[in-house]
């Protein structure tokens, strides 16, 4: 049975094993965890041809640094354009490539993007609570958080060098988006002064440094409350913009609290959150209301590309001169690898 | 501004409604939610995702690919049209708790409070009859109602870090047992060996919102026995 062995070298906080996450747990105090950047997560499984929601590494702007040991092993690196060195060279991010003993493979921050991925052809060995390898930070329950000197072992590991090279970035997707994140208000919208209602029309918010995966805490305009008597605990999502009594808002995201007792004046449609948790502190942020059901009608059009990028990402690159085949024989149609597909 | 008038329906993003039952926590907001809960686990409708159950609200969650508010909304309130069955009595669950000085070390303040002594302030905790309202703050955090009045205290105006995990606290009139260290301005009195996390992937909690709770008073002996036998040394 082909095994790889990798030793973590160097790695930072926030540095943990996620799948597609644990859903349908929240009335127990779980939120789904899984993926800061959920498209950016599938796109490094889909490029391996791994089963969708599968085990993967998400690595935070702290870095990461791995040596491998013993076998071979492909691997794919996506989200954010983080930097890339493998075998002593400087590769794209959004890439697959295979990992040999001895060589190291190192993903540092880049230009843009808080969290990347890192995939492997295989089944990586990590710990499984309530069905799911996903890790609740705060908790460290599910594959845990990865630290310097721990293993990471692949069992069935594969070469898989027909996808190895260059892959296509989702350019809105892989970073802040240029547009503004689209919300509903509410649900506690009541609670709130109008001028704060057009706070969030309107302004601009910061992302500051109280961000991890639990979620965000925004600079800008005092959202005012109208009173601040205390509402019962209601239930929260991913994604819920809450004010706290100060009239500071935060972004709740993958290991979000699951009830709580501060309203939220807005929640942020599920596709866009992708692109909200790949800010970085001092970035800006803004918001647009829409209807929701307009939220829904755009939830759609985003699953419908996200399916076609996805597939786009899963379709095997060929060996070498495969590509080079194809491109000789088709006139100008097929773009060079690496090419960006821009979405919605 | 007019008065809501209940249940409320409010849409969350693209996934979601909130069904609220009342502005204030109430045996009657919070056995409309329960109620509702049941509802919707016999009868799922198109998408569902999954409901949360809360003190006064409930929030469903839904596959926007699959359906919409609207749809979701007539889904619910054809089930809320329907006759309540009887209530349900949720089921009974015991949970270990010793009160020894050094594992509740605000049993002292407690008493002195409430004008009683530890060991009557225990008695009076397990004494009670609780029942779980809802989840929140951590996985198992299960907030319990019930505590009795005699024994009621407010939040500490400040948490205190690092309080071990399987803590007994009161607040008010709520008892939560912690699942995980964590900080709390709550009164810590006690401390539980019975597991709530159950490592269990099908049942991986030990109660359910609307389930009962009894407490029952166990020595130190016992109790370290108990943390033994789990394999917890």
């Amino acid at each position: 049975m082909a095994e790889a062995c990798l030793r973590v070298r160097a790695c930072g906080p926030l540095v943990s094993w996620q799948d597609g996450g644990r859903l349908g747990m929240m009335r127990f105090g779980v939120p789904a965890s899984g993926p800061m950047d959920r498209l950016a997560h599938a796109a490094a499984l889909a490029a391996l041809g791994q089963p969708a929601g599968g085990p993967a590494l998400e690595v935070s702007v702290a870095g990461l640094e791995l040596a491998c040991e013993s076998g071979e092993v492909s691997c794919s690196v996506t989200g954010g354009e983080f930097q890339v060195h493998h075998a002593g060279g400087a590769v794209r991010s959004w890439c697959v490539r295979t990992l040999r003993a001895g060589e190291v493979l190192t993903i540092r921050s880049g230009r843009r993007g808080s969290w990347a991925y890192l995939a492997f052809a295989g089944d990586p060995v990590c710990a499984r609570w309530a069905g799911s390898a996903a890790t609740h930070a705060l908790s460290g329950l599910g594959g845990g958080l990865v630290r310097p000197g721990s293993a990471i072992v692949v069992r069935h590991a594969r070469v898989n060098e027909e996808r190895e090279g260059e892959l296509p970035v989702p350019v809105p997707v892989s970073g802040p988006l240029r547009r503004p994140i689209r919300v509903v208000l509410g649900p506690q919208l009541e609670h709130f002064e109008p001028d704060a209602v057009e706070a969030v029309r309107q302004a601009e918010f910061g992302v500051t440094l109280a961000f991890d995966r639990m979620g965000m805490r925004l600079a800008g305009p005092v959202l005012r409350l109208k009173d601040v008597l205390s509402i019962p605990s209601e239930p929260l999502v991913r994604g819920s913009v809450q004010v706290s009594g100060d009239g500071v808002a935060s972004i709740l995201l993958a290991d979000h609290q699951t009830t709580g007792g501060y309203p939220k004046i807005a929640t942020i449609l599920s596709c866009d959150l992708d692109a909200v948790a790949q800010h970085r502190p001092g970035e800006a942020l803004r918001f647009e209301c829409v209807e929701p059901a307009q939220g829904v009608a755009l939830a759609r059009a985003a699953a419908a590309a996200s399916s076609a990028f996805l597939r786009q990402m899963g379709a095997a690159r060929g060996t070498l001169s495969d590509r080079l085949m194809r491109l000789n024989l088709i006139d100008g149609a097929v773009r060079a690898d690496g090419g960006a597909m821009p979405l919605p | 501004m007019q008065p809501p008038s209940w249940p409320k329906f409010t849409p969350v993003a693209d996934h979601a409604l909130l069904v609220s039952f009342a502005e204030v926590v109430s045996d009657a907001s919070h056995a409309a939610v329960v109620a509702l809960d049941r509802a919707l686990a016999v009868s799922p409708g198109i998408g569902l995702v999954e409901k949360v159950p809360a003190l006064v609200s409930l929030l469903v969650d839904f596959d926007p690919l699959l359906t919409d508010h609207v749809q979701v909304q007539a889904h619910v309130q054809g089930l809320l049209g329907q006759p309540v069955a009887e209530p349900a009595a949720g089921r009974l669950h015991e949970v270990e708790v010793c009160y020894d000085e050094a594992l509740g070390p605000d049993l002292a303040s407690v008493a002195r409070a409430s004008g009683l002594s530890a060991d009557e302030v225990a008695a009076r905790h397990w004494q009670g009859a609780y029942r779980v309202r809802m989840y929140g703050f951590a996985p198992g955090f299960a907030y319990l109602s019930g505590v009795p009045a005699a024994i009621q205290v407010p939040r500490k105006p400040a948490p205190v870090r690092d309080i071990p995990a399987g803590s007994v606290l009161i607040a008010g009139t709520q008892c939560l047992v912690t699942t995980l260290v964590m900080p709390t301005g709550w009164s810590v009195i006690g401390r539980s060996p019975t597991r709530i996390l159950r490592g269990d992937e099908r049942a991986p909690f030990l109660f359910d919102v609307g389930d009962r709770v009894r407490f029952t008073c166990i020595d130190r002996a016992t109790y370290e026995q108990r943390l033994a036998a789990k394999g917890h040394g």
